[in-house]
Formats: C-alpha cells, sequence, structure tokens
C-alpha cells in the first residue's frame, strides 16, 4: 500500500481512459481502438504486443500525438492533449516524443548527425548547441566515428542507432519505438535490443511495439492488444 | 524554426534534386530573358531615336514644303509643292515677326556626283546660311564653316562631312584642295565633325555650300528661290510651341492662306518625331512584353508542377519532419522559401543570360539593346514572385498532409 502512494500523488506520463478510435471508409465504419484504457509512468518500459491489424498501430498514433482519439480522454502528463490542433500537437511532439520507426526514416540527404538534430531544429535550439548535442547523441549510441556519413552509407542497424540518437537528443518524456527491429537481422537486433534496454536502465520511459513476444518479452510490462482492445 | 534553417533547409532540398531544380529553374529564366531583352530592345529603340533628334539639334523646328492645291482643287502629296522661299526664311529671321525664334538656316539639297581627280563620289549637297551650324549643333573638325562672307560673294567653297573626305581623299587632310562638280571647281574650306553615334550615314555624308553659290553656281532650277527645307531653332525648349506658333502664323500670313487645312508646308518638330517614334517602338515593347510574360507565367506553371512532384515524392521526409515537431507553417514556409530559391536562380541566370545577349545582339545586327539596373532587379524581383506564387499551392498541400499518411506512405 505505501509503496504505490508515490505513484497516486502524480499523475501518470501517459493516461488513456475509454479512448475510442474509429475510421470511416465511406459507409464503413471500423473501430481500430476500443474503450482503451492505460496508463504509463515516468521510468517505465512497455512493450504492446498484438498481431497486425489489431490496432497496435493506431494506439502507437495516438500515444506519440501523431493522431487524435475519436472518443475518450488521452492526458500527456496530465495534460489532456486530445482536442489539440495539428500545430500544437506538433509542439507536443517535439517535447514529449522522441520516434524510432521501423522504416528509420533518415533524411537520405543528411549526414548522420544533421538527422540527430531534426527535432532540436523545429524546437528552435542554437545551431552550435545543436551540434554539440547531436554529437553527445550519437556518442551514446556508439556512432561517435560516423557523424559526418550519410544513411546510405551505414548498415540498418547503424541507421536504426541514428534514430535512435535522433529520438533521445530532445530529451523526450518517452521514447516511442514502432518495431524497430523489424527491418534488421538477428545480430542488429539483440544490439538494438540491449542499446533499448541500457536506455531504460538510466531511467528513460520507453513504450515499445511489436508483433515478436521475445522483443516484447524484454519488457517489464507487457501490453496485448487484440481487436482493439487493451488486456495487461 | 530560424529563417537561416529554413534558408539551409530549402537550399539542401533545391541542390539534392539538381536536374529537377535546373530544368524547373529554365523555364523561369525564359521568361525571364525575354523579359529583359524585350524591355532592353525597347530602351535600347528609344535612345537610338532620341539620339538622331539630338543628332538634328535641340529645340529644333523642321520647315518643309508641302502638297500643292491646284485651282482644280486636286492635292498632291508632301513635298509635290516647292513653295518655301529665301523669302520665308528672311522673313523668319526678323525678331519682330518672330520674337521666339533664335536662328533660321534655309536649306536646298540635291544628290550629286563630286569629283577629285580620277574620284568620284555622290553626297547629299546642301546649300545653307552660316546659321546651320548653331542650328544643326554640328562643328568643324578642321578648317572652318561657311560664313557670311563667302554667301554673299557666292564663293566657290565647300565643308564636307567626314565620311565625304575619306571617300574623296582616302586619309588625306583635304583642306586647301579642290573637289569638282559639274565643271566647277570648289574649294574645300574644312571638314565636319563625325557623329559617331550617328546609325545613318546621312550625317557624315554631305558637302555643305553657301545658298548663293549652290542657286547661282551650282543647281539652277526654274525657281532659284525654291528651298528644300527650313530650319527653325527656338530660344529655349519652353519657347518651342511658341516658335512654332509664329512661324506657322508667319508663313500661312506669306503664302496667303486663310484655311489652315490647305497649308502649303508642314512643320515638324523634333519632339513630335520623337513621340511618333516612341509610340511605335512602346506598342512594339507592349507586344513583345506581354509574349514574355506568358513565357513568364509558363515558367510558373513548371515551378507549380515540379513542386508538386518534389512534395509527393518527399512525403515520407514531411511526414518524418512533422513527427518531430515541425509546425504545418514551418512545413509550409519550406516549400514556399524552395520554391521562391528555384525563382531566384532562375531570375538570376535569366538576367545573366539577357546581360549576355545585350552584347550580341548589337554586335550581330544594328539593334541597340539598354538594360537598366532597376529593370534587372525588378526582373529578379518578379521571378522570385512568380516561384513563391506558384508555389503556395504546392506548400499548402505539404502543410496539409497528415503526418501518418505522410509517414505510411512508401
Amino acid at each position: 500500500m505505501t509503496a504505490g502512494l508515490p505513484l497516486l500523488t502524480r499523475p501518470a506520463l501517459v493516461e488513456l481512459a475509454d479512448v475510442d478510435k474509429i475510421y470511416r471508409t465511406g459507409d464503413f465504419e471500423v473501430a481500430a481502438l476500443r474503450s482503451v484504457s492505460l496508463e504509463i509512468h515516468e521510468g517505465e518500459f512497455v512493450a504492446i504486443i498484438g498481431p497486425s491489424g489489431s490496432g497496435k498501430s493506431t494506439l502507437m498514433h495516438i500515444l506519440g500525438c501523431l493522431d487524435v482519439p475519436t472518443a475518450g480522454r488521452f492526458a500527456l502528463s496530465g495534460h489532456d492533449v486530445s482536442s489539440f490542433d495539428e500545430a500544437t500537437l506538433a509542439k507536443v511532439r517535439n517535447m514529449f516524443v522522441g520516434f524510432v520507426f521501423q522504416q528509420f526514416n533518415l533524411l537520405a540527404y543528411l549526414p548522420a548527425w544533421r538527422n540527430v538534430e531534426l527535432p532540436l531544429v523545429y524546437a528552435g535550439v542554437e545551431p552550435e548547441e545543436r551540434r554539440e548535442r547531436s554529437l553527445r547523441a550519437l556518442d551514446k549510441v556508439g556512432l561517435a566515428d560516423r557523424v559526418d556519413h550519410r544513411p546510405g552509407e551505414m548498415s540498418g542497424g547503424q541507421q536504426q542507432r541514428v534514430a535512435i540518437a535522433r529520438a533521445l537528443v530532445s530529451e523526450p518524456a518517452m521514447i516511442l519505438a514502432d518495431e524497430p527491429t523489424g527491418n534488421l537481422d538477428s545480430q542488429s537486433t539483440l544490439d538494438i535490443m540491449s542499446l533499448v534496454e541500457e536506455l531504460h536502465g538510466e531511467g528513460r520511459t520507453i513504450v515499445l511495439i511489436t508483433h515478436e513476444p521475445d522483443i516484447a518479452a524484454r519488457a517489464e510490462r507487457v501490453l496485448q492488444i487484440f481487436d482493439g482492445q487493451v488486456v495487461e | 524554426m530560424s529563417w537561416r534553417d529554413v534558408l539551409r533547409t530549402a537550399g539542401e532540398a533545391v541542390r539534392t534534386h539538381r536536374l529537377r531544380s535546373a530544368l524547373t529553374m529554365l523555364g523561369i529564366l525564359i521568361g525571364i530573358t525575354a523579359v529583359v531583352l524585350t524591355v532592353g530592345l525597347g530602351e535600347g529603340a528609344k535612345a537610338k531615336v532620341q539620339d538622331q533628334i539630338d543628332e538634328l539639334g535641340t529645340n529644333l523646328l523642321v520647315v518643309s514644303p508641302g502638297s500643292s492645291t491646284s485651282s482644280s482643287g486636286a492635292r498632291g502629296g508632301f513635298g509635290s509643292a516647292s513653295t518655301l522661299t529665301t523669302g520665308d526664311a528672311r522673313a523668319l529671321q526678323a525678331k519682330a515677326a518672330a520674337p521666339d525664334v533664335s536662328s533660321v538656316a534655309p536649306v536646298a539639297t540635291s544628290s550629286v556626283s563630286l569629283v577629285n581627280g580620277s574620284t568620284n563620289w555622290t553626297t547629299t549637297l546642301t546649300g545653307t546660311t552660316p546659321e546651320w551650324k548653331v542650328v544643326r549643333s554640328r562643328g568643324v573638325s578642321t578648317g572652318r564653316f561657311i560664313t557670311a562672307a563667302d554667301e554673299r560673294a557666292a564663293k566657290a567653297v565647300v565643308v564636307l562631312g567626314s565620311d565625304t573626305a575619306s571617300e574623296l581623299f582616302s586619309g588625306r587632310d583635304p583642306v586647301g584642295r579642290t573637289v569638282s562638280y559639274n565643271g566647277v571647281k570648289l574649294e574645300v574650306i574644312g571638314v565636319l565633325d563625325a557623329l559617331s553615334s550617328s546609325e545613318s550615314t546621312s550625317s557624315n555624308d554631305l558637302a555643305v555650300v553657301p545658298l548663293n553659290t549652290y542657286r547661282e553656281k551650282l543647281v539652277g532650277g526654274t525657281n532659284r528661290n525654291s528651298i528644300s527645307s527650313i530650319y527653325v531653332k527656338a530660344d529655349s525648349s519652353s519657347s518651342l510651341s511658341a516658335a512654332y506658333q509664329e512661324t506657322d502664323a508667319l508663313l500661312l500670313n506669306l503664302h496667303g492662306i486663310t484655311n489652315t487645312a490647305n497649308a502649303d508646308f508642314s512643320i515638324a518638330t523634333a519632339q513630335s518625331a520623337l513621340n511618333a517614334a516612341t509610340s511605335v517602338d512602346d506598342t512594339l515593347t507592349i507586344m513583345l512584353g506581354g509574349i514574355a510574360l506568358i513565357a513568364l507565367l509558363v515558367g510558373g506553371v513548371g515551378v507549380m508542377n515540379i513542386m508538386l512532384v518534389s512534395v509527393s515524392e518527399r512525403i515520407r521526409e514531411i511526414g518524418l519532419r512533422k513527427a518531430v515537431g515541425a509546425q504545418p507553417s514551418v512545413i509550409r514556409r519550406q516549400f514556399l522559401v524552395e520554391a521562391g530559391l528555384l525563382g531566384l536562380a532562375g531570375g538570376l541566370l535569366g538576367v545573366l543570360l539577357g546581360v549576355v545577349g545585350a552584347v550580341v545582339i548589337p554586335a550581330v545586327s544594328d539593334q541597340r539593346v539598354i538594360i537598366s539596373i532597376p529593370a534587372a532587379v525588378a526582373a529578379i524581383a518578379v521571378a522570385v514572385g512568380i516561384g513563391m506564387v506558384f508555389g503556395v499551392y504546392p506548400a499548402s498541400r505539404a502543410a496539409r498532409l497528415a503526418p501518418i499518411d505522410a509517414l505510411r506512405s512508401e
């Protein structure tokens, strides 16, 4: 009982209450999420697992403020963001969320450090500080010697490290990784997962979306999503 | 996002897609070159006319014989009558009748062949008075011009135009030598200075003799008092129209004409010639300018087309930028600046090509091209404007993309 008290006194980092997400295509209505309620606290490492079509991508979009729920409450650090407009959501994403995608989504024409600094560019950070922080983030993911390489000159595992550095650089409240190992070979997968665990060990909040049980098993807590509903 | 970052990002996008950017610029470039050259040609044509008029002399009126009206009422064309006489010129010199006229030069001309030894040359023999030099704002490079004494005594002297002198004397100093016409020997007393800006040769190819010499010794004709035209110089440009009125009234009076529609002479001012010439040039400039503007618009549509392609090609990049925190307005600005940069580059290159054209065109034809700095700056501004105006739609499309749709797209 007493151990739970500190958690109760401060709001959860992420709080979803009865969230619905319904897509309309013509006359069809598809409920991607149905009455989803969940909380993620600071410092947690949560995996969300489910088969394709289960609604896990939709959940990830909502958690990442890329999309808003059709109904229900979605709060980040106690602020309800479900009614924010696109411009405000962009600011929220910039401050709260660091994305890691399955496709890496690096800009091919920019060297690694310029890719990493992108969130800082949109946050309005001065160029000198941007470069310094980008180099530090790249050092953190073990790519200090690859800062000037373009994505095309790096392996998949290295590219995903650059993407992780980009997700880290703005010190967001949460790192949201969508199938981060989906495009990697087994060795790179192991490397990336140990990097993720290392980041968690430093106290970062990590939400990992995957369809592979052995990846999900690395997390502290696993949320199963099936047919738009979440079960712990 | 600071403006410096917006500019850098847009510049990188332009540089990354080099071929595409170059092709987009080409459209703007052609349009701007066309505009710059059209305006330059128009300005050149105007300057050419202005020079010709300056060559004629400033504050000048030219009285030419008009059409004759026969007793039966049939009217001949301009110049069909030899209605102007030396008497008319003398009358205009009277200060009382024409107070705003400062000098008057009657001129009689005919085409003649002058001979120097075995060399001959056909030129315009001009019989006039010493005032001609003042009225036409000319000078002599060597020797002297005809004087009142030459005129009174009808001396056999001639002042040659610079081209005429070199044709007849092939570089040697002609002053003191003689040329002959119809067996009359004329002593060359001077050579007129050359008008370097002259496009036509007539200003430098002529032979000036005293009017009395012309009438009495060289060209007879049925009416020895008849002259080809009278140059009238006004005191200043402000008294030009007064001088016009006085000349008109005096000549009508002398010729006994009451109905101005039947006037047997016409008076042209340098300004009226300039106006006529420039209005023709203006019409041409506007027409060509319109075509050039259409070329520019086509270039603008090209920018829009390429920018739309660019937006759909970079849909994932847009999604990523939005995911990491780019607001729609920032994305819009980035694409607008990109379109503006394409316009700017096209404009700069277009003006550059226009300047090249301004050097090449006068070398291969006798058209003058004048490119002014304000016109060049305006052209570049227009190019940037065109780029940005046609960039608005693609930029808003990019800005409106939902980040998830953009990220999901393959």
